[in-house]
C-alpha cells in the first residue's frame, strides 16, 4: 500500500468512528433524520462563507457550517412549537429550503464559487491525500486526518465527560428535566456536535453519506447489546471496519470509497439484523418455533394423561387417533414427539407411547397454571 | 412583461415543456404527498427518492439504455424496495422508523454511487443522463419525459380517486380500518407504491434531495387551510402544479437559476404563508384568537371589579374609567381595549368618566364568580 492509500483508509477510519459516536445518541434518541437534515443545510453555511474563505477545509469554514446546522435545529424546533406541522414534516420542510438557496447561491456565482456539488453531496476521498497541513514547511499529514481526528476526540470528550448527563436525557428525558438537567441544552450541545461532525466529515464522505455512517454502525450495534457503554464501543467498531472494508471493496471494483463505504455499513446491518443474538429474525424464528413445539408437547401429554395413558404407534408413526384429535400434520407431529421424547416425557413399550412419571407429573404442572 | 411571459408558455416549446412538466409533478406529489403527510411519512418520500439511484443505475446498466421510462422503473423498483426495507425493519426489529429511514436512504444511495461510478468508467458509456436523477435539471426535459410523467402520474392518480375512500380511512385511522376487515397491510403498501410512482417521477426535475420537498410542502401548505382531507387534497394538488409551473417561468426568465430549488423556494414561500395567515390554524389567527381571549377574561374581572365596588361607599372612585389602570394595573391602552370591549358588549354603560353595569353585566359577574 502506498502512504497515499494508507491516509485515505485512515480519514475514511477517523471519520466513521467519530460519525458513530455521536450518532448512537441519535438512534436512540429518535432524532436519525436530524442529521439528514443537518448534512444537506450546512451547504448553505459552507457556500455562505465559501465568498470570503476560498477552501472548505478550514476553521471558519467549520463554524459558519456549524452554526447553520444548530440553525436547521432551532428552526425545526421553531415549526414544531407552532403545532402547525408534526416534527417529521418540519424536518422535510426546513432543509430543502435551506438547500435549495445553497445550490441558487452556487449556480448564480458559479464564477466565483469553485464549489462542485458533486463533492458537497458525495464527497472525495481520493482527494484527501492532496490537501496537506504543512506548518513550518513540515508536512503534517492531510488537513482532513486533523479535522477528522480533532473532532473525534471532541466528541469522545464530550461523550465521556457529559455521559451521565447524555444517559439520562436519553433514556429518561422526565427524570432528567426533575433533576435539573437541562434537556433544551443537552440536546442543542448534542446538535451542534452532530452539525460539526457532519461538516468535518463533508468533504470526505459527502452529505448523503454522513447519514449512514452516523445511524447504521449504531443501528447494528443496536440490536446486539442492551447496555449503553457496550452499544457505543460496537457501533465505533464496526463503523471503523465498513470504513476498512468498504475501502478495500472499492478498490477491488475501482469505484467510489464513499459508497462503498455506505454499502458495507448497510450490509453489516442487513447481517445483523438477520443473525443477531436474540433480536436476529434467526434466532427469533428459532426460539418460536422451538416455543410451539414445547406448547404442543405439553397440550400432547395433557391429552394423553385425559384420555388414554398411551399412543399407539405403528412404526414410528401414530396411528390415527393423534391427526384427528389434534389436527396436526405429520412432519408436525413427528418433531412434537421427538422433543417430548428429548425430554423423557414419554418413552415407547412394544408399539406404544407411555406416559413417563416424569410426563405426568409435567402434564400436571401444566394443567395447573 | 407578463404578456411576454404567456406569449413564451403558450408557444416557446422548451418552456411550454417544461411547465407542463413540472405542473404535472406538482399535481401528482401534492396529491400523494397529502397522504405521506397525513400519516406522519412525511420523510418516507426523502429515503424513497435517495433509493431510487441505484435502480436507475442497475436499469442503465442491464439494458444499456436511456430511455427515460425504463430509467424510472428502475428508480421504481428500487425505491419500493428501500420502502419496503423501511417498513419490514420497523416492524420486525427494535430499529425506529427515522433510524430505519436514515440507513435506507444512504446505504441505497452509497449503493448508486458505487453503480454509477462504474457506469463512468465504462468505455462505452458516460454517466450523462444519469446524472439528472441527482440534481434534476428540469429545463432538459424533453417531450418524451413529461409525457412519462403525466401517464405515470395520472395513473396513480386514478388509483386514489378509486381508493379513496379506504385510503382515507387507512391514513386517520389504521386500527379501525383493519376491524373493518379492510386488507391494511396490502392497502399500505399500495399507497407506498403510489407515492413511489410520484417520487421517482419528479426525480429527473428537482433532483434527489429536494424531491422530499415537493411532496411536504403542498400538502403542509394545504393543511392549514382546512381540516377536511378533499379539499386539502386539491388545494395541495394545485399548489404543486401552480407554483411548478411558476418555478418553471422564473427560472428561464432569470439566467442560472436552476428549476428544482426556485420551485422549492416558492414552495416553502407558500407555506410560510399559510403557516402565517391561515384563518382559525394560522399563527394571526392564533394570535389573535389569544388577544381576544385575554381581553374577554380581563372583561369579567373588571365586570366583578364594578359590581363588588358599585354600592360601597367610594363607588364613584372605583368605578372611574381613569381609575381602573392603576388598580387593576392594566396599561391605558389594554384597559381602554377591555373598556370598549365591555361597553359594546353591553355588560355594562359609559356615563361621563364612570362605568356603571347594566343587569346582563350583573349577571355576567355573579356567573363568572360561581365558576
Amino acid at each position: 500500500m502506498s502512504s497515499a492509500q494508507i491516509e485515505i483508509i485512515l480519514v475514511a477510519v477517523v471519520v466513521a468512528a467519530s460519525c458513530s459516536l455521536i450518532g448512537t445518541f441519535l438512534v436512540l434518541r429518535k432524532m436519525a433524520l436530524m442529521s439528514d437534515a443537518i448534512s444537506h443545510a450546512v451547504l448553505l453555511g459552507i457556500v455562505v462563507m465559501f465568498f470570503f474563505v476560498r477552501s472548505t477545509a478550514s476553521v471558519p469554514m467549520v463554524l459558519a457550517a456549524t452554526a447553520t446546522g444548530v440553525l436547521t435545529v432551532y428552526l425545526v424546533e421553531l415549526l414544531v412549537g407552532t403545532r402547525l406541522v408534526k416534527e417529521d414534516a418540519a424536518i422535510g420542510l426546513v432543509f430543502p429550503a435551506l438547500f435549495s438557496i445553497g445550490v441558487i447561491l452556487i449556480s448564480r456565482h458559479a464564477a466565483n464559487i469553485h464549489l462542485d456539488i458533486d463533492v458537497v453531496l458525495l464527497g472525495e476521498l481520493a482527494f484527501v491525500p492532496f490537501d496537506r497541513l504543512t506548518i513550518a514547511g513540515l508536512d503534517l499529514g492531510p488537513k482532513s486526518l486533523w479535522l477528522g481526528l480533532s473532532v473525534g476526540i471532541i466528541n469522545l470528550i464530550f461523550v465521556l465527560l457529559f455521559y451521565k448527563e447524555l444517559k439520562l436525557a436519553t433514556f429518561d428525558p422526565s427524570l432528567a428535566a426533575a433533576l435539573g438537567f437541562s434537556p433544551t441544552l443537552i440536546h442543542y450541545a448534542l446538535m451542534t456536535l452532530v452539525s460539526v461532525t457532519a461538516v468535518s466529515s463533508f468533504e470526505v464522505v459527502g452529505s448523503v453519506l454522513v447519514v449512514g455512517l452516523m445511524i447504521a454502525p449504531p443501528a447494528s450495534a443496536y440490536l446486539l447489546t442492551d447496555r449503553l457503554p457496550v452499544m457505543l464501543g460496537l457501533g465505533v467498531l464496526i463503523a471503523a471496519g465498513s470504513a476498512g472494508l468498504g475501502y478495500a471493496t472499492a478498490y477491488l471494483f475501482d469505484s467510489s470509497i464513499s459508497g462503498s463505504m455506505a454499502t458495507v455499513a448497510g450490509l453489516i446491518l442487513a447481517v445483523t439484523v438477520l443473525v443477531a443474538p436474540e433480536r436476529g429474525l434467526i434466532s427469533r424464528w428459532l426460539r418460536r418455533r422451538r416455543q410451539r413445539i414445547r406448547f404442543a408437547a405439553e397440550t400432547l401429554i395433557v391429552h394423553l394423561v385425559n384420555h388414554a395413558d398411551a399412543l399407539e404407534v405403528a412404526g414410528k408413526h401414530p396411528v390415527g387417533q393423534l391427526k384427528k384429535q389434534l389436527k396436526w400434520r405429520e412432519p408436525f407431529t413427528q418433531e412434537v414427539l421427538h422433543f417430548a421424547g428429548q425430554q423423557k416425557w414419554l418413552v415407547e413399550r412394544n408399539g406404544r407411547l407411555h406416559l413417563t412419571s416424569a410426563g405426568s407429573s409435567v402434564a400436571a404442572r401444566v394443567t395447573e397454571r | 412583461m407578463l404578456g411576454n411571459i404567456l406569449y413564451d408558455l403558450l408557444f416557446d416549446y422548451t418552456l411550454r415543456t417544461v411547465a407542463l412538466g413540472t405542473a404535472a409533478l406538482g399535481l401528482t406529489s401534492g396529491i400523494l404527498g397529502s397522504f405521506a403527510v397525513l400519516r406522519k411519512q412525511s420523510l418516507l418520500g426523502d429515503a424513497i427518492a435517495h433509493a431510487a439511484l441505484p435502480g436507475v443505475a442497475l436499469a442503465f446498466l442491464l439494458t444499456g439504455s436511456r430511455d427515460p421510462l425504463l430509467l424510472v422503473l428502475g428508480a421504481a423498483l428500487a425505491g419500493w424496495l428501500g420502502a419496503l426495507f423501511v417498513m419490514g425493519v420497523t416492524r420486525q426489529t427494535r430499529i425506529k422508523q427515522d433510524a430505519a429511514l436514515g440507513v435506507v436512504l444512504s446505504v441505497f444511495f452509497g449503493f448508486g454511487m458505487v453503480l454509477l461510478t462504474i457506469i463512468q468508467r465504462m468505455p462505452t458509456a458516460s454517466k450523462a443522463g444519469l446524472d439528472r436523477f441527482l440534481f434534476g435539471q428540469a429545463a432538459t426535459l424533453l417531450a418524451r419525459d413529461v409525457l412519462t410523467t403525466a401517464g405515470l402520474g395520472s395513473i396513480a392518480v386514478t388509483i386514489v380517486i378509486l381508493l379513496w375512500k379506504e385510503f382515507k380511512l387507512l391514513s386517520f385511522d389504521p386500527a379501525y380500518t383493519q376491524s373493518m376487515g379492510y386488507p391494511v397491510q396490502r392497502l399500505d403498501v399500495l399507497l407506498t407504491t403510489l407515492t413511489v410512482i410520484a417520487i421517482v417521477v419528479g426525480l429527473q426535475t428537482v433532483g434527489v434531495v429536494l424531491m422530499s420537498a415537493m411532496l411536504v410542502a403542498p400538502a403542509a401548505a394545504a393543511r392549514q387551510w382546512t381540516n377536511r382531507l378533499e379539499p386539502m387534497v386539491l388545494l395541495s394538488g394545485t399548489f404543486g402544479a401552480l407554483v411548478g409551473v411558476l418555478g418553471a417561468i422564473t427560472s428561464a426568465q432569470v439566467a442560472q437559476l436552476p428549476t428544482g430549488p426556485t420551485i422549492v423556494l416558492y414552495m416553502s414561500g407558500v407555506v410560510l404563508v399559510s403557516l402565517m395567515i391561515a384563518p382559525e390554524r394560522g399563527v394571526v389567527a392564533q394570535l389573535r384568537r389569544r388577544r381576544r381571549q385575554r381581553v374577554q377574561f380581563a372583561a369579567e374581572v373588571l365586570t366583578i371589579h364594578l359590581l363588588n365596588h358599585e354600592s360601597g361607599t367610594n363607588a364613584e372612585f372605583e368605578t372611574a374609567i381613569v381609575h381602573l389602570q392603576q388598580h387593576l394595573q392594566w396599561d391605558k391602552e389594554f384597559a381602554q381595549r377591555v373598556t370598549r370591549w365591555i361597553v359594546t358588549n353591553g355588560l355594562a354603560e359609559r356615563t361621563d368618566g364612570h362605568l356603571r353595569l347594566t343587569a346582563y353585566g350583573r349577571e355576567t359577574a355573579r356567573r363568572a364568580m360561581t365558576h
